[in-house]
């Protein structure tokens, strides 16, 4: 019995869209091939280091190398990395970021500007490793040690804060600045009652970004003070504030680097114990960065 | 009346960083230059630090730089400084690693862009920023303890850390940054071209090849290319999955070092200012040229993408 419907699909039709629904089930297969190794992986890391992770374990000094677990020192380290990190590459950063939105004319020379930051996102952690070794260290004559290490840091994080402040400032739709240049408000007047208000959250989730960017970072810091062993004193405030800013520290990146390689008679959940904390601290940082931005587009007004 | 005698402490602020509105301003354009500033700094110390060593190298002959994998460096009388091993694996694991995230990137870019629903995108979306947080030293540790074993088991690999290791590790590093940036690309074409095709009776698959990926081509080569560059800087993962050792690989699974690799492990043992030194920060040098390059190449397709669609 041929088919008279005149509207039912042609042999083509049907091809065309059996190709259609096969690209977005193999896209969509694919997408998700991507995340269940990454989802195992991270599983597999809970698991092994669930025997180590403890009140101890975390609050304890490194002893043993490492193996007897212990990593208060590193922990210490890494939080006063990234907040030393932060006091000194936020301000350029987001100054940067208003300069480059704000300021600067289009021309060639702003262009240039913005190839800069790009070609410094690119630049590889090890070289700004030399870098800091280098200007730092060998010409400033500056000790290797916690403030070299956030400094390097920082010259590696000003892409990532430029970059997300300029995204969150041109996001103020420019007749709120017109607005208030009508009223007769200066440049810096607009930015500082108009366009900060209106971007300060999309300027504090790159900020907060930056922090795990560089809690994570090791191959800028290893060369620069971070080391495997130090003394800690037990109790008092040198406990939470355990190094000077020209120390060299210990920072939870560098231990992991440090334990996993082979030493012997290191037990597997140590390794993985620290691998786990500097995940979850990470993971935790960049979850509230995404809280951030999600209270914002709930609350955005335009 | 009532407004006038007593002025919040929010106001006398404002009126005081309205007075030095002048040096503000200085400060902003001061901070504004700063990238350009570090990159021509970054260029400069490492240039500087390398320079004493760079007339004294042999760059073709027999023991040259880019001719032969003889790297004794840390020999203080007959030091050879040959690179080559270093450059191919550098290169080899990139390749391996473009071969894994390239064709996974871009699915699941299409994927999240074109076909996902509001919510899957947002699952997916967020799914790959947990990706890209985790810190290089971490994948390095997942590459030593989970990947290596299965290799050792199941691809006839002598030892864990190889070749193929590091490939597979920096082909998970590359796939989110070549997610965000090919979705950003795909979406950077304008939805009319996407009307247009669907007016002809193109379906969702037809729009996706025949009419975005033309569309976007400059994009998603810019995306690739930046995936390359990040694939051949990254340095504390390949160190750790890839041996460190100085060969040139003949398989998969033969170990193999990198120029950051180099860098990594024998920096913490050259004394500053001496030839084993300034023999690293040449290769930091080689480094930052060929990382210079490949962005700014990558940058031009952006650029030329903009003005395209801007016609």
């Amino acid at each position: 019995m041929p088919d008279s419907n005149p509207f039912s699909p042609s042999p083509y039709e049907l091809n065309k869209e059996s190709r259609a629904t096969l690209a977005e089930w193999t896209t969509f297969s694919i997408s998700v091939a991507l995340l269940i190794p990454v989802a195992l992986i991270l599983t597999m890391i809970a698991i092994k280091a669930a025997p180590a992770i403890s009140w101890p374990y975390l609050t304890g000094d490194v002893s043993r190398s490492g193996a007897a677990g212990g990593i208060w020192g590193p922990l210490m380290g890494t939080f006063y990395l990234t907040m030393l990190c932060l006091v000194i590459v936020a301000p350029i950063g987001v100054l940067a970021g208003i300069y480059i939105n704000e300021y600067a004319p289009d021309n060639k020379f702003t262009r240039s500007i913005m190839v800069a930051v790009t070609s410094l996102a690119g630049v590889p952690s090890i070289v700004h490793a030399l870098f800091g070794l280098g200007a730092f260290v060998a010409t400033m004559g500056m000790p290797k040690g916690l403030l070299t290490a956030a400094m390097t840091l920082s010259v590696m994080t000003l892409p990532v804060i430029i970059t997300s402040t300029r995204e969150a400032l041109s996001g103020v739709p420019k007749n709120f600045r017109e607005a208030c240049w009508n009223l007769g408000a200066s440049r810096w007047q607009t930015i500082r009652t108009i366009v900060l208000p209106n971007s300060f959250g999309g300027i504090l989730t790159g900020v907060i970004l930056v922090i795990a960017r560089a809690a994570g970072e090791t191959a800028p810091i290893m060369f620069m003070g971070a080391v495997m062993w130090l003394r800690i004193a037990p109790s008092g405030p040198e406990r939470l504030m355990p190094y000077g800013l020209n120390d060299e520290f210990m920072a939870l990146s560098n231990h992991l680097n440090l334990i996993s390689k082979d030493i012997p008679g290191m037990p597997e959940e140590m390794k993985f114990g620290s691998a786990l904390v500097l995940l979850t601290l990470i993971l935790f940082i960049n979850g509230i960065a995404s809280l951030v931005r999600l209270h914002l587009r709930r609350r955005k007004r335009w | 009346m009532s407004q006038t005698p007593s002025r919040s402490w929010r106001a006398i602020l404002s009126t005081a960083t309205d007075k030095i509105e002048k040096p503000i301003e200085l400060l902003i354009k001061a901070c504004g230059l700063s990238s350009i500033v570090l990159v021509a700094a970054i260029f400069f110390f490492v240039f500087w630090y390398a320079a004493p060593l760079l007339p004294k190298i042999d760059w073709f002959g027999h023991d040259g730089f880019f001719t032969s994998t003889n790297w004794h460096a840390k020999e203080r009388e007959g030091a050879t400084y040959g690179v080559l091993a270093m450059i191919v694996g550098n290169f080899a694991v990139a390749a391996v690693a473009m071969i894994i995230a390239i064709p996974l990137g871009l699915a699941a870019a299409v994927y999240i862009s074109e076909f996902a629903g509001p919510r899957a995108k947002e699952w997916f979306k967020v799914s790959i920023e947990i990706l890209a947080a985790i810190p290089s030293i971490v994948w390095g540790f997942i590459a030593i303890t989970m990947i290596g074993p299965l290799l050792i088991k199941y691809a006839g690999a002598t030892m864990g850390a190889n070749l193929l290791n590091g490939g597979i590790v920096l082909g998970l590093m590359s796939v989110p940054l070549i997610v965000s940036l090919a979705e950003d690309s795909l979406r950077a074409v304008p939805d009319s071209f996407r009307e247009a095709a669907m007016a002809l009776g193109a379906n969702r698959w037809e729009i996706v090849y025949r009419v975005l990926f033309p569309a976007a081509r400059s994009g998603l080569m810019a995306a690739c290319m930046l995936g390359v560059g990040r694939a051949i800087g990254e340095t504390m993962a390949v160190l750790l999955a890839t041996g460190n050792k100085n060969q040139i690989p003949t398989s998969f699974t033969d170990p193999i070092t990198t120029l950051t690799a180099t860098i990594a492990s024998e920096m913490g043992d050259a004394e500053a200012g001496s030839p084993h030194s300034q023999s690293l920060f040449t290769i930091g040098l080689l480094l930052l040229v060929i990382t210079c390059a490949i962005n700014l190449t990558a940058n031009l397709f952006i650029r030329g993408n903009k003005r395209k669609s801007a016609a």
